[in-house]
């Protein structure tokens, strides 16, 4: 799997995309998945962030709800959680283009 | 056009049911995602960034206006009202759900339509010149042998697991609008001194990590024994390439690697090894069936002198423009091509709604024989069409955004989805073609400037064909940041060139101006007649570099 993340990131989360339509979700603290960032778990730390992982890659399988999962670089910022990659933040608000439709229309101010 | 035959019919609609027994298994968790990966890809279902990707295969870009609609129905129900034509000439659907798809593939073959072959180390989809059957200098409809080809490949069991994926492209004129020596292999329909057709094949050709024009290693393989030639080139390759790196998987590389004349010598021999068996010998009987679905379709004796068309184009500028940019001659006196630009300024490329499919669908039934192509430039094609109804046909093109005259000039960019979308891209492709057609929006200086080809690809794998834009963008990923790397000089057709790499790679900020630099580069130093090619090929890659390069 391509990494998304890297060695010193402090902050990470875990994404995946929904198995049955493709949709984007973070892993959240009570072990669901969200369509929003601003629910992921936050892991500090490296041993926190493959913990997470590691729960994340728990609910894979068993579950089978979602696939593709993996950790990805995040900061903690005054507006929240903020993806630190374009791919990431891409995932997140949807593509910088067609900017009438989609999650890219409805989440003001990601894409500034 | 081509229309199914009762195996044609069957062979789709068991793939279909095939398809809902595999997603229901997986969707239900008793296929793991290692176990269904595969098979999804066969039925050419992506996972990308945001959502699931289907590619639908036009073969050689042709489509009736029924299939086009259904494909704007398909947009609207089963996605966001929109997909993006490619340069293979298919089209990708951006959003689908996984566990909508069988119904989709249902619908789609309700249309005699498909996404066989748009995915796996098989031969994909056959492309050819979106204005066959309409050239001027046409040897034969490229699309009677395309269809042989889809054919025969389609679920060939000897070819089904290939080292690696396998493009063909088929061309029927001097003029080469199919890129055929950038392709694995690559036909040249040719006629001899004594009228006969014969075909011209170019192997190991292919853009992406490694790009490669391609040798020529068959000066003239006559119709009966193409596919017996295309069998023993396919059999050399699957027993020759490279199955231990997909990045030297490709023929390209064992042609490289081996040399062309070997190439040729193993095609030979295996070649003289299938016709002895004498088993792939393809009847005339076949081909003639074949050719008849291609037949012409019911021109109308017309005259060629159209003095209410010159009369429309004095009056007004606009139609003027589009005419100039858009319109084409036909093979037949009084008819023209008809090429409707998807590259509006600022949008992205190849992107069309399902609202403008339906218009485009409505104008083919009206005014074109009910028939649409597919570019690889990412555009659509009116092939057949009265010159006469050009007027009409640019107001209702007008009133679906889809009047853009910018056919060959510098706006008519090539992208690829780039990191808006895909999954493997480094970069974003459609936003820099976006920023580079505004700033180049004035129709007066689109002329000025003339033929100018910018492509763009978010990635190494090069679906953008960057290395044979004139001016080629590659995005590429510097921790985490988007930077785009300039290639000039890169050509797809007849006289087909890779770029040479300008220099260091320019930021996102950068990049708009740096295209800028190059075209006003190209302004002051060309001379009369010339486009920005013949410039380039005639002063190399110094000027722009000095150009570029000053300030830092």
């Amino acid at each position: 799997m391509a990494q998304h993340t890297r060695k010193g990131a402090q902050f990470q989360a875990v994404t995946a995309n929904r198995l049955a339509d493709g949709v984007v979700v973070y892993l959240t603290a009570k072990n669901g998945w969200s369509e929003s960032l601003q629910h992921a778990e936050v892991a500090e730390g490296k041993e926190a962030g493959e913990a997470l992982l590691a729960r994340g890659q728990h609910f894979f399988e068993p579950g089978n709800l979602v696939i593709d999962v993996y950790l990805f670089e995040v900061e903690m910022t005054d507006k929240g959680i903020r993806a630190s990659s374009v791919r990431e933040t891409i995932r997140q608000a949807g593509p910088t283009v067609r900017r009438d439709l989609g999650k890219q229309a409805e989440l003001e101010g990601v894409h500034e | 056009m081509y229309r199914y035959d009762e195996f044609d019919h069957r062979l789709v609609t068991e793939r279909v049911e095939q398809f809902r027994g595999q997603v229901a298994r997986r969707l239900s968790g008793e296929l793991s995602e290692d176990e269904f990966k595969p098979l999804r890809l066969m039925n050419g279902v992506y996972l990308q960034l945001h959502a699931y990707m289907l590619r639908i295969a036009v073969p050689y870009g042709t489509l009736s206006a029924r299939q086009l609609h259904k494909l704007a129905d398909i947009a609207r129900k089963y996605d966001k009202g929109y997909g993006h034509f490619t340069t293979r000439q298919n089209l990708q659907l951006n959003w689908p759900a996984l566990k909508d798809i069988p119904a989709l593939l249902d619908e789609l073959a309700s249309v005699e339509m498909h996404c066989i072959q748009t995915s796996g180390n098989c031969i994909r989809n056959v492309t050819s010149d979106h204005y066959a059957g309409a050239a001027t200098d046409e040897v034969e409809d490229p699309r009677i042998i395309s269809e042989i080809i889809r054919q025969w490949s389609t679920f060939h069991p000897e070819f089904s697991f290939l080292p690696r994926k396998f493009k063909i492209a088929v061309c029927a004129t001097k003029n080469d609008r199919a890129a055929i020596k950038v392709h694995d292999i690559g036909i040249q329909i040719l006629k001899n001194a004594a009228g006969e057709i014969g075909y011209e094949v170019w192997v190991g050709g292919g853009l992406g990590r490694t790009p490669i024009i391609g040798k020529k290693i068959g000066d003239f393989i006559r119709r009966e024994d193409l596919l017996a030639y295309l069998e023993a080139t396919l059999r050399v390759y699957n027993m020759q390439g490279r199955r231990d790196n997909a990045y030297k998987a490709r023929i390209k590389i064992l042609v490289h690697e081996i040399g062309a004349d070997e190439m040729k010598k193993l095609v030979e021999e295996e070649f003289a090894a299938v016709k002895t068996r004498g088993a792939l010998q393809l009847p005339d009987e076949e081909v003639e069936r074949i050719r008849a679905y291609f037949a012409p379709p019911a021109f109308e004796p017309l005259s060629d002198a159209t003095p209410e068309l010159d009369a429309a184009i004095a009056r007004e500028p606009d139609f003027a423009n589009w005419v100039k940019s858009n319109v084409q001659p036909h093979r037949v006196p009084g008819y023209a091509i008809v090429n409707v630009s998807l590259k509006p300024i600022g949008k992205p490329p190849g992107d069309a709604t399902s609202d403008q499919m339906d218009a485009v669908a409505d104008i083919a039934e009206k005014y074109a024989f009910s028939e649409i192509r597919v570019a690889h430039e990412q555009n659509l094609c009116l092939a057949h069409v009265r010159k006469r109804d050009l007027h009409a046909v640019w107001q209702a093109l007008k009133a679906a955004d889809l009047a853009t005259a910018n056919v060959g000039l510098i706006t008519d960019q090539i992208a690829c989805p780039g990191l808006d979308y895909c999954n493997l891209a480094n970069a974003r492709s459609i936003s820099v073609a976006e920023r580079i057609s505004e700033r180049f929006a004035d129709l007066k200086l689109q002329h000025e400037i003339g033929r100018l080809h910018i492509n763009t690809s978010g990635c190494i794998n090069a679906c953008g064909h960057h290395h044979v834009g004139h001016i080629g963008i590659l995005g590429v990923d510097k921790k985490g940041v988007e930077y785009y790397q300039v290639t000039l000089g890169g050509a797809a057709d007849e006289t087909a060139a890779v770029g040479d790499i300008v220099g260091p790679a320019f930021t996102e900020a950068e990049i708009v101006d740096a295209v800028d630099t190059i075209v006003k580069t190209y302004l002051d130093i060309r001379k009369d007649g010339e486009i920005f090619l013949d410039t380039y090929r005639r002063v190399g890659v110094q000027p722009f570099k000095e150009k570029l390069y000053a300030a830092h």
